[in-house]
């Protein structure tokens, strides 16, 4: 199988573990931004959060300095095997925050995938913060847009900023959030930087009654959207609790092997939705 | 031509992607689309797997994969 590497010599400087959260938490002063660190236990929680994004983007150092934990930050892939759980509260409210494995797809079979995708598809997180890397973000994207077509409740973490200013690249952050019609927060988490905004923009997602609609691929060829349209509709019929039969219905013609087995022996959903849907 | 043809050390831009299905589907998931630049980095001795630079991060492939996509190669 194919293996992404990591790239030499544009790499970051790989830092001692606990640098990251030490320097994240001095930065993020919890009165300055009405955050409380909670650990493993959110106690009562209103919201789950979901944590997205390529290998390597800082999402365990965001999660990190959210939660007071000490998920392990490196800068290696799988080093999230399964996913990570804690919480915080904000504004005093309660919110549980999952650490997703780093993935580039939603869409290939692999274990780290398809824990990310049940999670997303099935838990339906109040929020997904789809963390991504600044300095390449034209490989970041096609993720981010994977998401958008499951939940219109998104932020994108722009993280790493101070790495891309430091190549010289400028992201049009306004630009960006208007095309893929959700906030997009400029951070760099390992500082701290960002993290206030971070945190209103999770708020206002978490609280909106009227969060855009999931983009929707237009295909341009009638007789495939028939296909989809029947598909859906079988689906949806076989299990009616399940959101997105439409996404399901499109891994189903491009031949998914996991969506098909999960089709056949009737599991399709059953994993994720217990944790993740347990929010009040 | 296609892309396990192409020297070490050249660049290229995709033009197709000749394969389907879920091997397709994960040449796109590495960021090998119609347009995306690539640059061949590293082979080992036997000249399988290649090492490819694609959008930001080193990929392996391996000669039948890299067999499936069509390359335009960047004039040095
Ligand atoms: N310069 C810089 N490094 C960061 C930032 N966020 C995370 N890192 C570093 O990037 C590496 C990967 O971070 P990690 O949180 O493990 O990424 P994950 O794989 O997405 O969970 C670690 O060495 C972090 O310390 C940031 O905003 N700026
Ligand atoms: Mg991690």
């Amino acid at each position: 199988m194919a293996t992404p590497l990591p790239t030499p010599g544009v790499g970051r400087t790989p830092e001692p573990p606990d640098a990251g959260g030490a320097c994240a938490s001095c930065a993020l002063a919890p009165e300055a931004t009405r955050l409380a660190r909670l650990g493993l236990d959110p106690g009562r929680y209103s919201h789950v959060v979901a944590l997205a994004g390529n290998p390597n983007t800082g999402k365990s150092t965001v999660f990190n300095a959210l939660t007071g934990l000490r998920q392990h930050v490196g800068n290696w892939a799988g080093k999230t095997v399964a996913r990570a759980e804690g919480g915080f509260s904000y504004g005093g409210v309660g919110y549980r925050i999952v650490d997703l494995p780093g993935t580039y797809s939603l869409l290939s079979a692999s274990a780290d995938e398809d824990v990310a995708r049940d999670v997303l598809l099935f838990g339906r997180p109040d929020v997904t913060v789809v963390v991504v890397d600044a300095t390449r973000l034209e490989r970041n994207l096609p993720l981010v847009l994977q998401v958008r077509q499951i939940t219109g409740r998104v932020v994108v973490a722009l993280n790493l900023v101070d790495e891309a200013r430091r190549h010289g690249i400028t992201v049009d952050v306004r630009h960006l959030a208007r095309e893929l019609g959700v906030p997009v927060v400029a951070t760099a988490a390992r500082r701290g930087e960002g993290l206030p905004d971070l945190l209103a923009a999770i708020e206002q997602v978490a609280t909106t009654d009227d969060p855009p609609a999931p983009l929707r691929l237009v295909h341009h060829d009638p007789e495939l959207e028939r296909a989809v349209a029947t598909l859906a509709d079988q689906v949806a019929a076989r299990f009616p609790s399940l959101p997105n039969t439409r996404w399901v219905a499109l891994r189903l013609l491009e031949g998914d092997p996991g969506i098909e087995a999960a089709v056949r022996d009737g599991s399709l959903g059953d994993q994720a939705a217990p944790t993740v849907g347990a929010a009040g | 031509m296609t892309l396990d043809e192409l020297p070490r050390g050249d660049r290229a831009v995709v033009t197709a992607l000749d394969i389907r299905g879920g091997a397709r589907r994960r040449l796109m998931d590495l960021g090998l689309l119609p347009g995306s630049a690539v640059h061949a980095e590293m082979t080992s001795p036997l000249g399988d797997p290649t090492a490819y630079e694609i959008r930001g991060a080193l990929v392996v492939l391996r000669r039948e994969q890299a067999r499936a996509v069509h390359v335009e190669p960047e004039g040095r």
